[in-house]
This record gives C-alpha cells, sequence and structure tokens, in this order.
C-alpha cells in the first residue's frame, strides 16, 4: 500500500490568526480516515487545501502524487480522480434528481452509471423529483451521487450525515463501506463520534489547527487500556468499581452472587469520553 | 467529452433552470412587454410624417435587453450561485472554467433572443412598431446584438465578483440599470437631456447601443438629430469592443467561485 495523500507541516493562517499551526498526516490507499475536532479547530480548512480549494502558507501537501496548491493544466486531469461531498448546498433546485447526475457524469473521463448511482444512493423514487422537493437527508444522497459518480480514488466527505435520522445514517455507512470496498480511499469529517467508529481505520483528532492524536478509533487515546467501570446492584443501591482486570472483578462477583449479579454492567470509556478529554485537555 | 460539448450541455442546464423559475421568466419576459404596453400607448405622437415616437422608444427597450438578459440578470445569478454553493461544487469537478462560460453565454444569448423577439413580435402587432426592413439593416442589427450581448455578458460577470451576496445583488444591480436608462436615451430622447447626463452616459455602452438600434429602427434621416448629426457607427464599434475589453480584465480579476 502506497500514500494515497501525504501532508507535512501544513500552515494556514487568516490575517493573525493560524487556523492550521503544522499538520502532518499520511492516508493510505483505501482507507477510511476520519478527521475529527471541534469548530473553529481547522478541519474544514485542512480538507479544503487539499481538495484544491484553498492556498495553503506553509508545509507540503501531495494528493494522489500532485500539489493542490499548483495544478496549473492538470487540474482537470486531477479532479477527474477525486470526489468531493461539499458542506451544506441548496444549489440546481430547479432541476430533476436524474437531470443532475446524468449531466454531472459528462464531466468525467470513467464515469460510473448514473441510473446505477441514483439506485446506489437510493434515490430511485425520487429520480424525476425536483431537487427542491427533497428532505434534507435525500439533498445530501444526492451530494453523495455527484461526489461518486465520476469513480473517484480518492473521495471527500465534509459531514456528511449531518440531519439523517438513524435509518438514514445506517444506510449511508453501508453506502461508505461498499465504496471502501471497491477501493476508494474515503476522507472524513464528522462530528459523530459513532460514525467515526462505524467507519474509520485511522482517526486524526485537530485541535487549535495542530495534531492531538491519530490511532485507530479502538486505541484512541489509550482507550483499549483504559480501566473498566463495573456496577452492580447491592443491598438496594448501585455499587460501582473501577477496574483494571474486569473479567477477574465480574468473576469473583459471581461467585459471591452464586450466579446472577443483579444489572452487571461492564463500560470503557466510548470514544465520545475519549476525545472529550482530549479536547478539554487542549483547552 | 471535449470543453464545447459540456459547454453545449451547460447551455442546456442553464436554460433548463432559468425556465423552470417562473419569477426569473416573468421578470425577463413579461416586464419589458409592460413597459412596451405603458410607453407604446403614451408615445403615440409623431415624430415625423409615418413615424411614431414609440419607434424611438423600441430601439431603446432593445438595447436594454440586451442589458438586462447579460448585465444584469449574470449581475445576479452568480452571486446566487456562489451562495448556494452550486459554483463551488463545479470548481471541484473536471469541468472547464471555459465550458461554464460557454453555458453562460448560450443563457444570455438564448432569454435575449426570446426577449428581443417578443418585444418585436408585440410591438409589430399592437403598436406599429416597423420592423427592419432591408438586409443591411439586419446585418447592422446583428452585430450590434452580438457586441452588445458580449460586452453586457462580460460585464455582468465582473460586476458579479465584487457583489456580496445574491440576495442583495438585485439591490446593486437594479439601480445601476435605472440610472443608465434614463440618462442613456432609453426612456427619453437622449438629445434633449441635459448636457451633463449626456457627456456621463456616454462613458458607458448603453447609451452607444441605444444609438445603434435607433439606426436599425428610425428613418436613415433620423441621423442628423443626433447630437453628433450621425449614427456614429464605427464609434459604436469601438467603445463596445473597448468596453468588452476592460470587462474581460475586470471580470477575470473579480471571479469567484466561493465565498472565501
Amino acid at each position: 500500500m502506497s500514500a494515497a495523500i501525504e501532508v507535512f507541516d501544513l500552515r494556514k493562517k487568516y490575517g493573525e490568526h493560524e487556523a492550521v499551526a503544522g499538520i502532518s498526516l499520511s492516508i493510505e490507499q483505501g482507507e477510511i480516515y476520519a478527521i475529527l475536532g471541534p469548530n473553529g479547530a481547522g478541519k474544514t480548512t485542512t480538507v479544503e487545501i487539499l481538495e484544491g480549494y484553498r492556498d495553503r502558507d506553509g508545509g507540503t501537501v501531495s494528493v494522489l502524487g500532485s500539489d493542490p496548491g499548483a495544478l496549473g493544466v492538470h487540474a482537470s486531469a486531477w479532479r477527474n480522480r477525486i470526489g468531493i461531498v461539499l458542506q451544506s448546498t441548496s444549489d440546481a433546485a430547479e432541476l430533476t434528481v436524474a437531470e443532475t447526475v446524468h449531466h454531472f457524469s459528462h464531466y468525467y473521463t470513467k464515469p460510473k452509471n448514473p441510473d446505477a448511482v441514483i439506485e446506489l444512493v437510493g434515490l430511485s423514487d425520487k429520480r424525476d423529483a425536483k431537487i427542491r422537493t427533497l428532505s434534507g437527508g435525500q439533498r445530501r444522497r444526492l451530494d453523495v451521487a455527484l461526489g461518486i459518480i465520476g469513480a473517484p480514488e480518492i473521495l471527500f466527505l465534509d459531514e456528511p450525515t449531518t440531519g439523517f435520522d438513524p435509518e438514514a445514517r445506517r444506510a449511508f455507512w453501508e453506502l461508505i463501506l461498499s465504496l471502501k470496498a471497491e477501493g476508494t480511499t474515503i476522507v472524513l469529517t464528522t462530528h459523530y463520534l459513532d460514525e467515526a467508529e462505524a467507519l474509520a481505520d485511522r482517526v486524526a483528532v485537530i485541535n487549535a489547527g495542530k495534531i492531538v492524536e491519530i490511532a485507530t478509533p479502538a486505541t484512541l487515546g489509550g482507550r483499549n487500556l483504559a480501566k473498566a467501570t463495573i456496577s452492580w446492584h447491592e443491598d438496594g443501591r448501585t455499587v460501582t468499581q473501577i477496574s483494571a482486570n474486569p473479567t477477574n472483578d465480574v468473576l469473583e462477583l459471581a461467585r459471591r452472587f452464586n450466579g446472577d449479579i443483579p444489572e452487571l454492567t461492564v463500560t470503557r470509556p466510548s470514544l465520545e469520553d475519549i476525545y472529550l478529554t482530549m479536547i478539554e485537555g487542549q483547552e | 467529452m471535449n470543453t464545447l460539448t459540456i459547454g453545449l450541455q451547460r447551455g442546456k442546464i442553464e436554460l433548463k433552470q432559468f425556465l423552470r423559475q417562473k419569477e426569473s421568466v416573468v421578470f425577463t419576459l413579461f416586464f419589458p412587454l409592460l413597459l412596451l404596453v405603458i410607453f407604446g400607448s403614451v408615445f403615440t405622437q409623431s415624430i415625423a410624417p409615418g413615424v411614431k415616437l414609440s419607434q424611438y422608444f423600441i430601439s431603446g427597450m432593445v438595447a436594454s435587453g440586451l442589458i438586462n438578459s447579460g448585465f444584469q440578470q449574470l449581475a445576479i445569478n452568480i452571486p446566487t450561485e456562489r451562495d448556494n454553493g452550486a459554483l463551488k461544487r463545479l470548481r471541484g469537478t473536471p469541468m472547464s472554467p471555459i465550458s461554464f462560460f460557454i453555458g453562460k453565454t448560450l443563457l444570455v444569448f438564448l432569454t435575449m433572443l426570446i426577449q428581443v423577439f417578443v418585444l418585436l413580435l408585440f410591438g409589430a402587432l399592437f403598436f406599429h412598431i416597423q420592423i427592419p426592413h432591408s438586409g443591411a439593416l439586419w446585418l447592422r442589427f446583428t452585430w450590434l446584438i452580438i457586441l452588445g450581448s458580449a460586452c453586457s455578458t462580460i460585464l455582468g460577470v465582473a460586476l458579479a465578483g465584487v457583489i456580496k451576496s445574491g440576495r442583495g445583488a438585485p439591490a446593486v444591480v437594479t439601480p445601476i440599470v435605472l440610472v443608465l436608462q434614463f440618462s442613456s436615451g432609453v426612456f427619453f430622447q437622449y438629445s434633449s437631456l441635459p448636457h451633463w447626463m449626456q457627456q456621463g452616459a456616454a462613458i458607458f455602452p448603453l447609451k452607444w447601443l441605444t444609438q445603434g438600434m435607433r439606426s436599425v429602427f428610425l428613418p436613415n434621416s433620423f441621423a442628423t438629430q443626433e447630437v453628433a448629426h450621425s449614427w456614429e457607427l464605427g464609434r459604436i464599434a469601438i467603445v463596445l469592443g473597448a468596453w468588452l475589453i476592460v470587462g474581460t480584465f475586470l471580470a477575470s480579476r473579480s471571479f469567484k467561485w466561493s465565498r472565501q
């Protein structure tokens, strides 16, 4: 495997404010890479530099072997290989789903079949509906359809499931995993930690323009090594115990209760707990 | 597909979007018609044997049509598309910016043709407007329309670049167009305007375009009533050409794909 995206010491200032203050990361081909961070952490700026929308002030960037800040005459060929799903758009309101997806397929040299893509994102029922009549979640799925119509090698997803109901999010995750199965590299920014946990091979947490940590969702912030919390019901109250070795402790409890432990729960810190600790520690 | 084919596709998509927005269709097609009805009913006096004042007025209306479909339409449409993310999305695709501008040009050109056609048709049917009758006049009409539209389009793109939001765009564009119309001889006879106003309007293309249209719709003998006692066709071409060059330079500097 080789890197689809290489970033070294990326920097970007808006006036005096350093939005991106030396970010380095490497994204492998075919992996789903989530970028997490609070609002204003520099996520969108970073991703927009990778997408070729923004100039940078320092550092080196390589996306599919090209510098997105210096594409020149290669811009079209490079954009032919990437797909972008932007945050909230409201364009093309008067066109239908099918018209829009078919039209965008003309921009690419080897597009996917537009009708198959409409099917894939679950908009077959809405193919002849005007875009302005779509719900927020349907609109977002159309955005994804337009992002993948060119069969991109890298797909950038900026907060793709904002406003989805739980069922739509599950369906969307399936879609993303199927793109990964085809070998697409996916760069995902999200506010939802369960989304990062369900999809990402690796997670980069960004705060105040810097990388806090890069790890797999299971090991972020030493989560795999963190102590578990055991709680159960005894003598009319809930008892809680922090445990470094929960399996042993539960076995011991089972012996003491001679079988069933009332209202037993064993929890490890969620990705969200870990994430919040990391972000607070920074501030 | 190549740049030109995609440009034609863009034109198709642009026109579809235009025709499906009832407000823009009404504004573009019926507003000039409404003006034609009002002014055509007021300007019934003859300015020469067999020539009604409405014949003078239609020249200005056709010239205004080129400004509406190009300058006014794009200076509102482009900032709106910048606000709603359409331009940013396109920027992220392999589509060439040239294809994008071919699409916009087609949109302007087709809406302009519809507008001019409707004006002339209603003018001829209900207000005794005389349509150009010689091949030479049609040829002149054609180059004025092409050069005028090109100028209007590129200046619309240039202005769109400095307008901050789509919502605020009409408030910027409409007064500019109205002031130009009043001072360029669209609603009033140019030769009867105060000297300073004539001088001011002569800097901008609409005055010249209106004058050119008068040379198409009025008898040749009316040339002597112009301020310069001539249609000044050569000068019209030079002024419009100069604005086209200046506009291209300004547009290439000001155009933005997204709000930063």
